[in-house]
């Protein structure tokens, strides 16, 4: 063991962060959120805009896009959810592992938008539960960046012991 | 009294319609000013019965009988060169003559010109013969038309429905099909996905555009006050601001202070 | 009866029976898959790693838009046509404005023929870009897709400082443009062209002759000039088979006729030889642009078509003259209605052959109003392409064909 000069009660203070395993832990999940590749229709392509050049997604570690929902935490559903396809919406999402969030990203997500019709589930919540709904058609990359900051806004303030509070729907 | 809602046609209207204004017609120019056309078309009378022809917007319509569109479009394809099946669908005309309008558009790339050629099918039967062996193009088209409107190409290798789903109900583009769905559409995935039980967990769909919950928007607008749908609320927040931060900040990351932040004039 | 447990998924889907012969394995892609762009399905039947039956399914994305046309009046329907082939919205505005404006016989002013070329083009810069990142980074490039995106950036910053949107412009009206171009628009327009005129090189010099681009791409989903025309291909696909048509050229519109431009081929019906096509394309655009921008000095401030039964007046006659107000209260209410009749102008999306066929009964609503888009008519060829290739060279070919699902199933 080194010899330590530095009197860490008289100087500085111990090189020790003092904090709960609920708020350290709930940190670390907050700043590596690893989204799913899950580009439905229009937003897929400003979801593809955040992750790349410009705006830069990692910034917030969210841009690493996995294309597994095994490996994902959070399902930014960017589109159109068609009533062809929300089976295997469903099916992703129960192939996420826990802890999980979703981001309904553009207003045909959040409520079906100007798609009034017959084959457009009117709105993802009628099959998954939703954290964040994101507005807009199509929502700009900084919208989607201020979502992801909510989200980790949200996920900061959530407890791991506890069991998550049981959202909406289901 | 209720007002009257035809029923072969449940599609939206114009609010008011002029009880005098008559739509004038586009103008419809004899094919014969045309020199590719008029030798086109004279061949197809040659061999074939044509009902009606007429040159409008840059396209030689020609109206064939439903018997004879196999053989019609045999011979555009091969002896006037039009290689090209550009488009395949039908109209609904079931409210006005009972017949669903069949058109097919040809492009001929040697002659840069277009035919479009029509034919009429009674709704009865809604039969008539594939011609997917001679446009390769015209398989996927053929099946998108019989799934949107129900109409049997007969000796198609794979009449199945394309862009709904197989166990859908109904014929999307009919006039009788409203444009939000009928019942079985509404709770199609619901159905699929947790059954008929969960029909009420899940309640009827909200169609309508200008509908505002007034308390729903209040359960959702501060994180970690949402209430569980159908919970009651009992407690408002009174601070209705969202910051991205908590108020004290987080470990390691900076808060962004508008003052001190550099804003570019121009972007680089 | 047996209930269903909530929250428990009964999965019906994978009941489906396959029909297996001999010992072929058989693999489900998609539709949630990172390069199925957007949400097209294959299922594959594969000896080792050869296709041998490819089954594309589509209509993950139907979200009814012929339907909605028949429902709404005509000027509301332009916006929705921006969500169809996302990737150029503007091109999918242009053909159905111009099918309407064939309908109504109405003439655009020169100044909004202009404006219009250029948006298109524009458009087809940023598609084409969007097809290099996306394919690269499906083939494995990961560098060109960043590369792309940031060029394509600078393109949404044009359109954006012009119409306000990113992605969905709605920069063109039934008629004209509703906006006129802002002051130095078309300086930063050509410090763009000559920006991305170098930028081209840069990509070429990293893809065109890399080993592994090549190899990907060479050889690989042929496709003989007589199938593709059978097949219905248009655009970039159709000329990669060494057919030279292309509309801009064959059947002009807008300013195209007074342009020079050359229409890039090439014969070699691979995918390497429609990448090349993509490319010069490119090189096209930029310099149709170039010649575009001396047109647009000389020309009129008028940018909207008069035609008082179809088209509202101008905003500052609106507000000071009553027939005008009255005039644009009806047309807002109730839709115009054009004459009883059809219309379809084919026009060149960067994808292909895109055109509304538009029935008219003399109503406000469109009568049926039927989509050609190019990328339904790409993806049913998948049905036959892949058989024979490898699992790969499946997922060059999805990228390598520019399909939008949106287009696709409208």
């Amino acid at each position: 063991m080194a010899w330590h000069k530095v009197d860490y009660t008289k100087d500085n203070g111990l090189p020790i962060l003092l904090t709960t395993a609920d708020k350290i832990v709930s940190w670390g999940r907050s700043n590596s959120i690893w989204p799913l590749t899950y580009g439905l229709a229009c937003c897929a392509i400003e979801m593809m805009a955040t992750g790349a050049s410009r705006y830069d997604l990692d910034r917030f570690g969210a841009g690493v896009f996995r294309a597994s929902p095994r490996q994902s935490d959070v399902m930014i559903i960017a589109g159109t959810l068609t009533k062809k396809h929300a089976e295997f919406t469903k099916r992703i999402y129960d192939q996420m592992s826990e802890p999980k969030w979703v981001i309904s990203m553009g207003s045909c997500a959040n409520t079906g938008g100007e798609y009034n019709t017959y084959s457009v589930v009117q709105g993802v919540d009628r099959i998954i539960p939703v954290d964040i709904y994101l507005p807009g058609c199509a929502p700009r990359p900084e919208t989607l960046q201020y979502a992801i900051m909510m989200l980790q806004k949200k996920i900061r303030k959530e407890s791991i012991f506890r069991k998550q509070r049981q959202r909406r729907l289901v | 009294m209720r007002t009257y809602k035809p029923k072969k046609n449940v599609q939206h209207k114009a609010y008011h319609t002029d009880r005098f204004y008559v739509a004038p017609t586009l103008a419809k120019i004899d094919p014969s000013t045309d020199e590719v056309f008029s030798k086109d078309l004279k061949l197809v009378e040659k061999n074939f019965s044509v009902e009606e022809a007429y040159i409008q917007n840059n396209h030689l319509v020609i109206y064939v009988k439903p018997t004879d569109i196999y053989k019609v479009l045999e011979l555009l394809k091969d002896s006037c060169k039009y290689q090209m099946l550009i488009e395949l669908s039908a109209i609904d005309f079931v409210e006005q003559s009972n017949e669903f309008e069949i058109f097919y558009q040809l492009l001929s790339l040697t002659k840069k010109k277009r035919i479009r050629l029509k034919t009429k099918i009674s709704a009865d039967d809604k039969k008539i013969k594939s011609v997917c062996d001679l446009y390769k193009s015209a398989n996927w088209a053929e099946r998108e038309a019989y799934d949107m409107f129900g109409i049997k190409f007969v000796s198609h290798p794979n009449l199945k429905r394309i862009l709904m789903p197989d166990d859908w109900y109904d014929h999307p583009l009919l006039k009788t099909y409203p444009v939000e769905g009928d019942e079985s559409a509404s709770w199609y995935e619901v159905d699929k996905i947790y059954g008929k039980e969960y029909r009420d967990i899940v309640g009827p769909e909200l169609r309508d555009p200008a509908y505002i919950d007034r308390l729903d928007s209040k359960r959702f607008i501060k994180i970690k006050h949402e209430v569980p749908y159908g919970a009651e609320i009992s407690e408002t927040p009174t601070n209705m601001m969202s910051e991205y931060q908590e108020e004290k900040g987080v470990f390691l990351v900076r808060k962004l202070r508008r003052a001190k932040s550099k804003i570019l004039k121009k972007r680089r | 009866m047996q209930r269903q447990q909530p929250n428990i998924l009964k999965p019906h889907f994978e009941n489906v029976n396959f029909q297996r012969d001999g010992n072929n394995m058989i693999l489900n892609l998609g539709p949630q898959h990172p390069s199925a762009h957007g949400q097209l399905r294959l299922v594959l039947e594969l000896d080792g790693e050869k296709v041998v039956k490819s089954t594309p399914m589509v209509g993950y994305l139907h979200r009814g838009m012929e339907k909605m046309a028949e429902n709404i009046p005509y000027n509301k329907f332009l916006p929705t046509t921006d969500r169809m082939d996302y990737i150029a919205a503007a091109s999918n505005n242009y053909a159905f404005a111009a099918s309407v404006e064939s309908l109504i016989g109405v003439e655009v002013p020169r100044r909004a023929k202009v404006i219009r070329t250029m948006i298109l083009e524009i458009n087809r810069l940023n598609s084409h870009l969007f097809w290099l990142a996306t394919h690269a980074l499906d083939v494995g490039a990961m560098s060109v897709f960043l590369y792309c995106f940031r060029e394509r950036e600078f393109a949404l910053d044009l359109i954006e400082s012009y119409c306000g949107a990113r992605l969905t412009h709605s920069a063109m009206r039934i008629g004209g443009v509703p906006l006129d171009l802002p002051i130095g628009w078309l300086t930063s327009l050509e410090k763009y062209c000559d920006h991305l005129s170098t930028e081209i090189d840069n990509l070429e010099g990293l893809l065109n002759e890399n080993r592994i681009w090549k190899m990907r791409l060479e050889g690989v989903g042929v496709m003989s000039a007589e199938e593709a025309i059978s097949s219905g291909c248009t655009g970039p696909s159709l000329r990669g088979s060494g057919v030279e048509y292309d509309i801009r050229k064959e059947e002009p519109y807008e300013l195209y006729d007074e342009l020079e431009f050359d229409i890039p081929v090439s014969q070699r019906g691979d995918a390497y030889g429609r990448y090349q096509v993509y490319m010069k394309e490119m090189r096209e655009s930029i310099k149709i642009l170039k010649q575009l921008i001396p047109k647009y000095a000389g020309t009129s401030t008028i940018i909207m078509a008069e035609s008082p039964k179809y088209i509202s007046a101008p905003k500052e006659q609106i507000m000071t003259q009553n027939y005008s107000l009255m005039q644009h209260f009806v047309l807002v209410t109730q839709g115009m209605r054009p004459p009883i009749g059809e219309s379809y102008v084919p026009t060149e999306s960067p994808k292909g052959e895109l055109g509304f066929y538009i029935n008219s009964q003399g109503e406000a609503h469109p009568y049926r109003l039927k989509v050609r888009g190019p990328s339904f008519w790409h993806t049913s060829i998948f049905e036959n392409l892949f058989v024979g290739e490898y699992l790969a060279d499946v997922i060059t070919l999805i990228g390598n064909f520019n399909i939008v699902l949106g287009e696709v199933d409208r």
